[in-house]
């Protein structure tokens, strides 16, 4: 009888990691015809729709600011218009040789009808209702409250009837929902988040229980938690990376629809939405954030499963 | 051979129970030495499969205690048990092929899972497929192979890695008179390089085909030892044990 040759060698036995090809093969993989990358790609999707529309708010809202931050608005507000036309008179002069402003406009009437226009009609203004004269104004510092304290203080001693008012404030309703919206924004990416570690749990967990056998054999060979955890790693790591490039593509497709629908619209607000490259950049990080999520959840999954096992 | 001295395995007052059940083992206490050939046996239901998992790590006793290869592996890490079971080779009884793998890729999985690079692989599972008569059978499923050659693959991945031990469970169950003994050989071939076997069976003509084997009979979930060959082995088996 010839004696295999296995027998005459010794086994080096260590402790090298289990994994490759060789160890995912343990494990039957569907790829594609499984529902797992396509849950991973609708979620990828959404997160990254979400996350754009959260980056966007955040553009539009910085961008605002920075344009009225030094922005005020001076009203003359006196029914006669010889009274009026006096006091604004005198706050342009005084605004003039002000070294504290950078640039200062009266606005003109015609300009002030067509904005009233909608609400009070052709030729209603000044006739019939006094319009406060408006002067717009930029500071060179930020209009904070002490700056536009300052101003109202030294016009009243000028103009009795002028009132001074931050830009900003008109817009704090808005800069108030948009925060709103980027935290809904936030809450929507982190439920996704949690929404797909749920499934990658749910189909971790049905794996196994299908593959309880090779585990168990597994097992009993000498397989180590890791070893047996890395199996199904790296097979939910291929569905996640095949869903994460899907959903990436679905999700940036999206935005970009999206994107010049907004643009279209021609608003001065939304033109600040646009997404930087390192907005790209994030939103591109999203699908391997996802991958991430899916091999930790795989492995806890695995893990927590395995060790109730002697 | 073993890189220890002394028993291989130790069983001290083991009993063994399934939830509020009765016990299925009581007061089991034997020693198992390097380089010896033991017989199991018993009839159906006598607890055999049960001590056979205790011997092969896959179940704690529910008292008493167990030492293997110098160790206490009652108390023992769980995360050192890997250890232990590397330097096992087990048969089981309904064989645990993995189902989508080659006869290949089932008899390498022990080499694998113990990290041989992935080159040195091919040919000591060559060799022993070969060696079980299923050389032209490498790609095969085990759905697609009868049942003696799936046992013979099963036997083929116990004894790739040249355990310690091997504890086989039936393996002679579904393979003809001549593949059985071909196997049995096989066994004493590995018991011969150092490799401590213990089979279960209920073949009571298998148990003449090894002379110095020794016997261990259950019954009803007690171990006899009417020779004392457990407890007190013969000098020999003690002598070659405890070699330098």
């Amino acid at each position: 009888m010839t004696r295999p040759g296995a027998l005459n060698r010794a086994i080096v036995r260590g402790f090298s990691p289990f994994g490759g090809d060789r160890a995912a093969r343990l494990v039957p993989q569907a790829r594609l015809v499984g529902p797992m990358p396509w849950v991973i790609a609708i979620m990828v999707a959404l997160t990254v729709v979400a996350a754009a529309g959260g980056l966007a708010l955040q553009n539009m809202a910085d961008t605002a600011r920075a344009e009225l931050s030094g922005g005020v608005t001076v009203q003359v507000i006196e029914a006669f218009p010889a009274a009026r036309e006096r006091q604004a008179g005198a706050v342009m002069e005084a605004l003039a040789n002000d070294a504290k402003i950078a640039t200062y406009r009266r606005v003109p009437e015609a300009e002030l009808d067509a904005l009233l226009e909608p609400w009070l009609g052709v030729g209603a203004t000044d006739a019939t209702v006094p319009v406060p004269a408006l002067i717009d104004v930029r500071l060179r510092g930020v209009a904070d409250r002490a700056a536009i304290d300052d101003l109202q203080t030294r016009l009243l001693e000028i103009a009795p009837d002028a009132r001074v008012d931050a830009q900003s404030g008109w817009l704090q309703p808005v800069f108030a929902a948009i925060t709103s919206l980027q935290w809904l924004a936030i809450a929507l990416v982190v439920l996704l988040a949690l929404t797909s570690a749920a499934a990658v749990w749910l189909a971790a967990r049905s794996a196994l229980g299908s593959n309880r056998n090779t585990i168990e054999i597994v097992h009993l060979l000498g397989g180590t938690d890791g070893q047996i955890a890395r199996i199904f790693q790296r097979s939910i790591g291929y569905d996640a990376v095949l869903g994460g490039v899907a959903g990436l593509a679905i999700g940036v497709a999206g935005v970009m629809v999206l994107g010049r629908q907004f643009a279209a619209l021609g608003s001065g607000m939304m033109a600040g939405g646009g997404l930087t490259l390192p907005d790209w950049l994030m939103l591109a990080g999203i699908p391997v954030a996802g991958v991430v999520i899916a091999v930790v959840t795989a492995r806890l999954t695995v893990l927590a499963s395995v060790r109730r096992m002697l | 051979m073993s890189d220890f001295d002394g028993e291989i395995v130790a069983f001290d007052n083991v009993g063994l129970r399934y939830g509020t059940d009765g016990e299925v083992l009581r007061d089991i206490s034997f020693t198992l030495y390097p380089g010896s050939f033991y017989f199991l046996t018993g009839a159906s239901g006598a607890g055999k499969t049960s001590l056979l998992k205790l011997l092969y790590l896959a179940q704690r006793p529910s008292r008493g205690a167990i030492r293997m290869f110098g160790s206490d592996v009652i108390t023992l890490p769980r995360a050192r048990l890997p250890a232990f079971r590397r330097r096992l080779g087990v048969v089981f009884q309904d064989f645990r092929l993995v189902p989508h793998l080659s006869a290949f890729d089932n008899v390498a999985l022990p080499l694998r899972v113990s990290g041989m690079p992935e080159s040195d692989v091919a040919k000591p599972v060559a060799d022993m497929l070969d060696w079980v008569g299923l050389s032209h059978r490498y790609e095969a499923r085990p759905a697609t192979l009868s049942g003696g050659e799936q046992q013979r693959v099963a036997i083929a991945r116990a004894v790739i890695g040249r355990p310690d031990m091997l504890v086989a469970d039936e393996p002679t169950g579904n393979v003809d008179p001549e593949m059985a003994l071909k196997l049995l050989r096989l066994f004493e071939a590995l018991n011969r390089l150092g490799t401590t076997v213990v089979v279960a069976t209920h073949d009571v003509h298998l148990l003449k085909k090894v002379p110095d084997s020794l016997i261990m009979r259950l019954d009803k979930g007690r171990l006899s030892d009417p020779t004392g060959a457990l407890r007190y082995p013969p000098r020999a088996v003690r002598r070659e044990s405890s070699a330098p």
